[in-house]
This record gives C-alpha cells, sequence and structure tokens, in this order.
C-alpha cells in the first residue's frame, strides 16, 4: 500500500523536508568540494587502503563484542526491576554523554600501564593495551556499546512478555527461551542497534585517538586518517572522507536488504 | 575538530591541578604599552596559537591593567583552525600563529595590516613521566622498539619538526604512536602511558610538576617561528597595534622566555 | 495424577484465595467475571506467578509448597497451557510451534518434526505445518496451541479463556473439537472462562470464583438449575430473589412475597426462569397468585423472543415471543403486570 504526498500533513512535510535538508546539504558540500581529479591519486595512496582495512575490521569487532556483552545487559535492563535498573541503565549510558575523548582517558585510567587493571596485567604478563590494535577495538566498543543495549532494550520491553510465558510452559527453561524466543522476537532490534553500534564505532575518533593512539597499519582508522589529513591538505581529507561515506552506506544498504529485511519479513 | 584538544586540555588542568599553579608568574609590569595618546578602550580580539594561552594570558591583563576600560577576547586554538576561521571571515585584531605556514595562509589572503613579525621561538624537547620510567637520556632513546614512545603526526608542525631533527640526527625513529597534537602526546606522559613523547619546551614548561623536559642539542634543527600580525578588518586597529607591541616589548618577551620560548632571532 | 491445590495470592487490591481439586479425565471450569482473580490462579498452578501461600500439587509431586518453602519452576511441570490469544511463535513455522515443546525437553528434531505432524493432523490442520503462524485464522491458530500444549503429554491441561478470542461462528466448531480432545486427554483439565456455555458444554464440574472466593460449585446442571449468586444466574438467565420460606411462601429480603409450589422454611432462593413469566397490559382475570406491577426498562431481541428486564417490587427478566411483544406495543417505561405460576418457581435453601 503506498500513500501520496497529499497523504503528508503540512506541519509534518515542512520539518520533515527541512530535516533531510539539513542532514543531506552538507554531504552535497562535500561532493561539490570533491576534488574528483584528484581522486585516484589520492585513493592509491599508500595508507588510505590500510586505514580502511583497518577500521572496517575494528568497527565489526567492536560490533561483535558489543553484541555479545550488550544483548545480555540489555535483557537484564529490561527484565529487572526497582531502583537498581535506573541507576544501572544511567551508568551504561554514561559513555553517550561522556565527550569521547574523556572515555579515551578513562580507559588508560582503567586499562593503561598504570590503570586500575592495566598495571596488574603489565606487571604479571608484559602485556600493554594502549597503543595496539586491540585498543582501537576497546575504545570503539566503549563509545558504542551504549547505542546497541538501548535499542535491544527498547525491543525487549516492546515484545509481548507472554511469549516467554508459553515457552515456560513447554519446558523451556530462560535461557532456552531466551535463545529460542526472546532472542529471534527482537532480533530486528538487535539488527538496528547493531547497525547504530557499528556506525558509531566506524566513526569514533576521540577515545580512539586518546586510548590508542595514532599509528598507521596498527591504530590509523579512518576519521584518524581524515583528521590528520585536514592539518595538512583538506582536499586529500574530503577524499577519505567521501570512502569513508561510500563503504559505510554500501554496507549498510547491503545489510538493510540482507538481514533487516529478513528478520522484518 | 576543536573540541577534542580542549578538552585534553580541560582534563590536564583537572588532573594536574596542583601542578598547574607554579607556571609563570615572573611577567612583570611592562609599563605603559607605548602607544601615544589616550588610554584604550572597546574591544580587542586576539587569535592566537594554544600554545600562547599562558604568556599571553598574563600580557592581557597587563594591558587591561593599564587600559580599564578595554576589554579583551581571546580565541586560542590551533594554528590551522585559526587561519581557517580568519579566511572564512572571522572579525579579529590580531593574529598569533605557531608557524609561518599558517600566517602565509592568512597572508596570502590578505588579511595581514603591515608585514608580519616573528616574536618568539619554539624548539622541541623529550618530555618523560616525572620517575622516567624508560630511563631516557636522550634523542637515540627514540629508536629504542622497548620503550613506548609518542611523537606527533608529520601532518601537525610539531611531527614534521620532529621529522626534521631525528634526520638530522641520523636516527631511525620508532614511535608507537603519532599524536594529532602536542597536548595530546603531553597528556600521554602525564598519564604514564608513554616512556616519553617529543613535544615543544613550553608545553613541558606549562604542563608543570608532572613531567620532566630533557632538551636536546638537535633540537636547534628545528626551530619553529612565532609570527604575529595586526588585521586589516581589526575593529579596534589601536589597541591591536598596542598589543603586538607588548608582545615585542622586553616584558613581553621576559614573559615569553618564562614560558618556555626562545627569542626570534635564536 | 490429579491436581488438588490450595491457592493465596495477592493481586493488587485482590485477594484469591481458592481451593482446587480435579480428578484425572476430569475437566473443571473455573467460571468468574473478569477481574474475579481466575487468571492467577491458572498462573499460579502453572508455576508462572508464585503463590503468598499454599500448596499445589499433581499426582504425588509438590509443585508448590510455600509452607516447605517449595517453588518448581514453570518449565519443570509436566502441563500444557493455552492461552486467551494462541500466542503461537510468529518467528516459527506452525509445525515448529507445535514440536517446541518436544525439542525443549531434548526430543531429537525427526522425532519431534513427526509428533508435530501427526498432532496436527488430529487437530485438523494437516499439510499447514510448514506455514508460518501468521498465515493461520484464529481458529485454526488455537487448534494449533492446543497440538502445541498436549503434545508432551502433560499431566495437566491448562486452558485459560480458550474460546473468547474467537468469531462466534468459529468458537461452536472449536468448543466442540476442543470437546473430544479434552474426552481422550487421560490428564486434568482447568479450564477459566467467563463464559458460561464454555463451563457448561466442556465442563465435569465448575467453580464460580467470584472476588478471589468460590461461590458456588457443582455440576454444570447444578450450576444451571440452581444459581446462588446474582452473576451466576444472570449467567444462565434466572432471576434469582433471595428470601426467608414459610409454608408455600417466600417473603424476599427486597420487600414483597412469591407463592411457591412446595414447602419452605429459613433463608432460601427463589429462582424464576424468564419463560416463565407472562406479561399483561392490565391486572389479569383470574387469581393466579403470582401477580406483580412492573415497569419495562429494557429490551433486548434474542432469537425469536425478545428478553424484557422489569423493575419494581420484585426485579424480574421475561422472555416474550417477538410477536406478542409487538402485539402488546411495549416500549420501555410501559407499565405492565407480570404474572409467575406457583409451580415455575424453583426454591432452594441458601
Amino acid at each position: 500500500m503506498r500513500r501520496g504526498r497529499s497523504g503528508v500533513p503540512v506541519p509534518l512535510l515542512i520539518p520533515a523536508s527541512l530535516g533531510v535538508a539539513f542532514l543531506v546539504l552538507p554531504l552535497v558540500g562535500l561532493l561539490v568540494r570533491t576534488p574528483w581529479s584528484e581522486l585516484g591519486p589520492q585513493l592509491a595512496a599508500p595508507g588510505v587502503g590500510e586505514a580502511l582495512r583497518l577500521s572496517l575490521i575494528c568497527a565489526t569487532s567492536a560490533t561483535l563484542i558489543s553484541l555479545v556483552l550488550g544483548v545480555p545487559l540489555a535483557w537484564v535492563l529490561a527484565r529487572s526491576a526497582g531502583r537498581g535498573r535506573s541507576v544501572l541503565r544511567a551508568l551504561v549510558t554514561v559513555p553517550l554523554v561522556l565527550p569521547p575523548v574523556v572515555g579515551g582517558v578513562a580507559l588508560f585510567l582503567v586499562l593503561g600501564r598504570r590503570g586500575l587493571i592495566g598495571h596488574w596485567l603489565f606487571e604479571t604478563t608484559g602485556i600493554t593495551i594502549p597503543f595496539t590494535t586491540a585498543a582501537v577495538v576497546l575504545a570503539e566498543t566503549f563509545v558504542a556499546m551504549p547505542f546497541l543495549v538501548i535499542s535491544v532494550e527498547g525491543a525487549l520491553r516492546a515484545a509481548d512478555a507472554r511469549f516467554e510465558d508459553v515457552a515456560a510452559t513447554l519446558g523451556a527453561d530462560r535461557w532456552t527461551t531466551f535463545r529460542r524466543v526472546t532472542l529471534p522476537l527482537v532480533s530486528p532490534g538487535v539488527a538496528a542497534g547493531a547497525v547504530l553500534c557499528w556506525a558509531r564505532a566506524l566513526g569514533e575518533f576521540g577515545a580512539t585517538i586518546t586510548f590508542a593512539g595514532n599509528f598507521p597499519g596498527t591504530t590509523q582508522t579512518m576519521p584518524l586518517a581524515v583528521y590528520l589529513a585536514l592539518q595538512r591538505d583538506p582536499e586529500a581529507a574530503i577524499v577519505l572522507s567521501l570512502v569513508l561515506l561510500v563503504v559505510s552506506l554500501a554496507t549498510l544498504l547491503l545489510l538493510r536488504d540482507r538481514w533487516l529485511g529478513r528478520a522484518a519479513a | 575538530m576543536k573540541r577534542p584538544r580542549l578538552m585534553v586540555l580541560g582534563l590536564t588542568v583537572l588532573l594536574f591541578l596542583a601542578a598547574c599553579g607554579g607556571g609563570n608568574s615572573a611577567t612583570g609590569a611592562g609599563g605603559s604599552s607605548g602607544s601615544s595618546g589616550g588610554k584604550l578602550s572597546g574591544t580587542l580580539t586576539v587569535f592566537a596559537a594554544s600554545s600562547l594561552t599562558e604568556v599571553f594570558g598574563t600580557l592581557g591583563d597587563t594591558l587591561k591593567a593599564d587600559n580599564p576600560g578595554l576589554k579583551i577576547t581571546f580565541n586560542f586554538a590551533g594554528s590551522p583552525a585559526l587561519a581557517t576561521q580568519l579566511t572564512q571571515g572571522a572579525p579579529a585584531d590580531v593574529f598569533a600563529s605557531a608557524n609561518e605556514t599558517q600566517m602565509k595562509v592568512v597572508t596570502d589572503a590578505g588579511l595581514q595590516a603591515g608585514a608580519p613579525g616573528i616574536f618568539a621561538g619554539n624548539v622541541l624537547e623529550i618530555a618523560v613521566p616525572k620517575d622516567n620510567p624508560g630511563h631516557v637520556t636522550g634523542l637515540a632513546d627514540f629508536a629504542k622498539p622497548e620503550l613506548t614512545l609518542a611523537v606527533c603526526a608529520p601532518d601537525v608542525p610539531c611531527g614534521a619538526a620532529a621529522k626534521k631533527v631525528f634526520a638530522a640526527a641520523g636516527i631511525q625513529a620508532k614511535p608507537d604512536t603519532e599524536e594529532e597534537d602536542v597536548k595530546a602526546a603531553l597528556t600521554k606522559v602525564e598519564l604514564g602511558e608513554v616512556d616519553a613523547a617529543l613535544v615543544y619546551a613550553t608545553d613541558v614548561r606549562a604542563a608543570g610538576a608532572g613531567v620532566t623536559g630533557i632538551p636536546f642539542p638537535e633540537a636547534g634543527q628545528a626551530v619553529t617561528r612565532y609570527p604575529i600580525c595586526r588585521l586589516t578588518a581589526a575593529p579596534n586597529p589601536r589597541a591591536a597595534q598596542a598589543f603586538v607591541d607588548l608582545v615585542r616589548s622586553d616584558a613581553g618577551q621576559r614573559a615569553l622566555e618564562a614560558a618556555g620560548f626562545r627569542a626570534p632571532g635564536s | 495424577m490429579s491436581l488438588a491445590a490450595t491457592v493465596q495470592v495477592r493481586r493488587g487490591t485482590l485477594e484469591v484465595d481458592v481451593d482446587l481439586e480435579v480428578a484425572d479425565r476430569e475437566v473443571l471450569a473455573v467460571l468468574g467475571p473478569n477481574g474475579a482473580g481466575k487468571s492467577s490462579l491458572l498462573r499460579v498452578v502453572a508455576g508462572l506467578l508464585q503463590p503468598d501461600g499454599g500448596r499445589v500439587e499433581v499426582g504425588d509431586q509438590v509443585w508448590d509448597d510455600v509452607a516447605a518453602g517449595v517453588h518448581l519452576p514453570p518449565h519443570r511441570r509436566a502441563l500444557g497451557m493455552v492461552f486467551q490469544d494462541a500466542l503461537l511463535f510468529p518467528h516459527l513455522s506452525v509445525a515448529e510451534n507445535v514440536a517446541f515443546g518436544l525439542r525443549t525437553r531434548g526430543a531429537p528434531r525427526a522425532e519431534a518434526r513427526r509428533a508435530a505432524g501427526d498432532w496436527l493432523a488430529r487437530v485438523g490442520l494437516e499439510g499447514l505445518g510448514d506455514h508460518r503462524s501468521a498465515e493461520l485464522s484464529g481458529g485454526q491458530a488455537q487448534r494449533a496451541a492446543l497440538a502445541r500444549a498436549l503434545i508432551g503429554n502433560p499431566r495437566l491441561l491448562l486452558l485459560d479463556e480458550p474460546l473468547s478470542a474467537l468469531d462466534a461462528r468459529t468458537r461452536l466448531t472449536v468448543r466442540a473439537e476442543l470437546r473430544r480432545h479434552l474426552a481422550e486427554f487421560p490428564g486434568s483439565t482447568v479450564l477459566v472462562t467467563h463464559d458460561p456455555v464454555d463451563a457448561l458444554a466442556l465442563a465435569d464440574r465448575v467453580v464460580v470464583v467470584e472476588d478471589g472466593h468460590v461461590v458456588q460449585a457443582g455440576t454444570p446442571t447444578e450450576i444451571g438449575r440452581a444459581p446462588r449468586t446474582d452473576y451466576v444466574a444472570r449467567l444462565v438467565g434466572l432471576s434469582l430473589l433471595p428470601g426467608t420460606g414459610s409454608g408455600r411462601s417466600v417473603r424476599l429480603d427486597a420487600g414483597g412475597e412469591v407463592a411457591v409450589a412446595e414447602e419452605a422454611s429459613g433463608p432460601v432462593f427463589a429462582a424464576v426462569r424468564p419463560e416463565s413469566v407472562a406479561l399483561y397490559l392490565s391486572r389479569p382475570d383470574g387469581s393466579p397468585r403470582n401477580v406483580w406491577p412492573a415497569r419495562l426498562v429494557g429490551a433486548t431481541p434474542h432469537g425469536a423472543t425478545v428478553r424484557c428486564e422489569l423493575a419494581g417490587e420484585v426485579p424480574l427478566v421475561a422472555d416474550v415471543t417477538a410477536a406478542a411483544f409487538a402485539e402488546l406495543g411495549l416500549v420501555p417505561g410501559s407499565e405492565v403486570w407480570a404474572t409467575v405460576k406457583a409451580s415455575e418457581v424453583a426454591v432452594y435453601a441458601r
């Protein structure tokens, strides 16, 4: 069923159009300023492919970690009750309001080689986390996981809890119920949360450059490369931004058809 | 893109509040600011590189003490950001850049009133945590892979300078991270997460007690020069001239020296 | 393998305190208005709700014993439950829904699939196993839900308003099928409903619950013939008149007197069936012993008859034929005379 444009009330149409313009025009600006003739050489420049590859690997790893930790966390938030829950939710959403650079410093204070856990790790195993690819993944996870938790929690709340009762009367313990009933029921919410999480991780800058530093091939992701290119050669920065944009849009569109489409069917 | 830098700065201040107390109070009043005629008034807007925050703040207070009717607004940020803002039409009276490249961006746009003059120089220094866990003694230590080392990214001025000194010293540097700016590199020293970072002498001075500076002879190979100029669009040209004069006066030079800057000629 | 339950549970302001006993092969209907605590009772028996007091026992197994601190979680209770909305899992096919209980209890996939196919055939859904559950009609979904509940051979079957979400025609056919399946089911069945027709058609015994307490228990026939509360009386279509018997007369608590055909004494109910009440525009000749002036306050067509609600000293419900209703020219507010033969008034002790 399609609705004509005439079906959209004007009080909605005007702000909606303004919203689209506001979100899309900066993109248009980027496209207009793109030095198309230099596109080839810029893309072939050493480090671009490397930064892109690193970005995709790290964002995907961060999303996987967020799924493994965040979905159970969302379940706890959605199914538990009382004051403790509000406090827990507030704590979980801290990374959303924390400036990412502060998040990066906070990660140092815990996982750095002088950090609460990091110093113990360093002294017993000699392993340090900062300035490694693992640090990039951790920084991205820290910043992006709340997006997943919040959207999965919303989906869990909206889901009909009576299905869990049905499963229980059919002999399913809570874990089986979670796996075979709850999770499939909220899978569109999980997918949407994972996409948000991945997108946030892909664009992550502040926490990453603080906690993981910036070194080509190890910790320099696309946003870092873009930022540094901006210091030297704004045109190169525009090209890099465009690459990041195209790759992320392509990925999201592809996933939307394959993954969200199936979940919604 | 300015926020990360400011946040690091803010946090640095928070974390090392105690250390920041004893910086540069050795300026002294430089007498009249040399302007003829009556007292200055109105608002003076100064765009200056972040590394000048402390010194220019002090000098601004001096100027205001002599001219009670004057209000001074500072915009401290990275020089490239300031140059971009100026070429995009930001109204300002004075621009003080941390390097000649960004000053050239402004002069290429024809925004300067009179030729820019170099008023200070800055050199690199090795910054190590107070307890110097990596036992760093000189530039040669930057070739040791077992140390955790930070330099600035080659795209930013301090990184370009680092490249130059390493080349001059014939050292194959093995950094673990190429920081987006000096303050970010310094923060990691302050947190003790790197054994050493190559930053500007002025930054070591400003960081206070948590950081120890180690000067090295090759630093002279890459002196960063700070130019200053009035701007054509200056809404308050008299105050602008007074401020530039103050910076270049003996009192101004003493204040800069106390903050770790070198004299312009050296 | 029978159910014996004593359940005390508080839900908001409602205090539920009900005892149930159901033998094997027996169907017990719990009949009551919405909010009477029926569903809470069922949820306690299912283990979905922890009781505040009491004991639930099935056969020799204790499922709940509050005093002893025993609470068996629902998934370890050998029960099947059917809910008002079939609640088939939307992400699974019909066959996967039916097989769910076998899979959770460890049956191999192939075996569970075969059993699900058999059960789908038994409930008349042959060939629909591969459909998504959303593609089924309401009646089909409820049949699948029944198959899903019964496939694990439970000892106890709990039906929570299983027919009330269905349209009238579907309800008839599903009710008939349900009756057949219940007759074959070897365990105990508890049916919760607010529809007396379900209770009368499906149950061997009925308990009526109001405000969390049992107000009447008996066979469907007993309940239908001699209701003890207005709620049940209205459900079975009787006018219930509480009073005190003396000889062949009952003095009503609300005022007025009813002549009856048999001796009565002490607190009794007098029950009048709507079809026993005759209406006249003027006081009838002769001397019927029960004749009261009344005012028509409501009229609802009911097949070939019109159900008339009467207000007056003795409140009654009367069924008159549509033709008579038209002939008398009745409209709400009409003043009429109502008569009932003494032999048509049932009287039984309170």
